[in-house]
């Protein structure tokens, strides 16, 4: 890597580590970046899921219980839940360009408040030649681990093209 | 030197602000523990070893432990149970970055000690986890 570039890179690195810190400790408004704390958070434990895969009503609901987090604590302070929560509606299925994020909120039951992706029609359908037995292999673990199969997951492409079933 | 590079050594002093050493978290669960317990002297390694591999019963039935998901040796990345991703390690030896954020610190020690010890953990408790994870070479 040429020198200049190197500088540049690292500069941006230590910006993207400063500004957010800095922004908090004024108290101002996230600024550039509204997904960094959803990302940084939401992907501790598993995918970062897509928000536009649920609807508004589903991740109030989901953010409102973080302390029993379907079995774990994934209590954050309240500043925090506060801003992921306005970053998961303005993505949610009813907000979200992503084309599947129509299907998703389509196939719901109109009092149907999912907390997870893969309680929906719109998953069941997609996944129901998955026999049980490919779910608990190794390097799968549960439904729940989508880049196993979609490596493509982190990058939001869930084309069947890009799916690798695992041994 | 360039301006680049004096932009540069501005951001990197900016950054180093931010982020705190091991012993300075560890420093907070000291001040702590000392006004827990007037008594107090200093942390153990050796306790801290004990609480980490102790197999605890949890209300669910289940055995839970620090080490069941963070493995026997802290050096080691773990699985999280459910969902299969990865936890690296927790010892700074294997991972500079852990324990350098005493706001994550607290965050996890906040909710790992409700999933395993369904309570709060006191500042004796965490300074001695830390300094057993600190002592791993």
């Amino acid at each position: 890597m040429p020198r200049r570039t190197l500088v540049v890179a690292l500069c941006a690195c230590t910006f993207a580590f400063a500004l957010p810190a800095a922004a908090q400790t004024a108290n101002q408004t996230p600024a550039a970046n509204p997904g960094a704390k959803w990302k940084a958070e939401c992907s501790s434990c598993h995918m970062a899921y897509p928000p536009g895969y649920l609807p508004e009503r589903s991740w109030r609901k989901l953010m409102s219980g973080l302390d029993k987090h379907f079995g774990e604590n994934a209590g954050l302070d309240a500043v925090t839940t506060r801003e992921i929560t306005d970053y998961l509606v303005s993505n949610s299925a009813e907000k979200s360009s992503d084309r599947r994020a129509g299907r998703f909120l389509g196939s719901l039951a109109a009092n149907a408040i999912p907390l997870r992706i893969t309680e929906t029609p719109y998953f069941r359908r997609k996944h129901d030649e998955v026999r049980p037995e490919v779910w608990k292999r190794p390097k799968v673990g549960s439904p729940a681990n989508c880049i196993a199969c979609h490596v493509g997951a982190e990058r939001g492409d869930f084309s069947e093209r890009n799916v690798k079933i695992p041994q | 030197m360039s301006k680049t590079t004096v932009v540069l050594a501005l951001m990197l002093t900016a950054a180093n602000v931010l982020a705190a050493s091991p012993g300075e978290v560890l420093q907070t669960y000291t001040a702590q523990a000392k006004k827990d317990n007037p008594s107090f002297k200093e942390f153990s390694a050796a306790g801290g070893d004990k609480f980490y591999h102790a197999a605890v019963k949890h209300s669910s039935g289940k055995q839970v432990s620090c080490a069941a998901c963070h493995t026997d040796n802290p050096r080691n990345a773990g699985k999280h149970e459910k969902t299969s991703k990865e936890i690296l390690p927790l010892a700074p030896a294997a991972n500079k970055d852990r324990f350098t954020d005493a706001a994550k610190v607290e965050k996890w020690f906040k909710r790992n000690c409700q999933d395993v010890l369904e309570r709060e953990c006191n500042a004796r408790e965490k300074g001695d986890f830390m300094t057993y994870v600190l002592s791993i070479k």
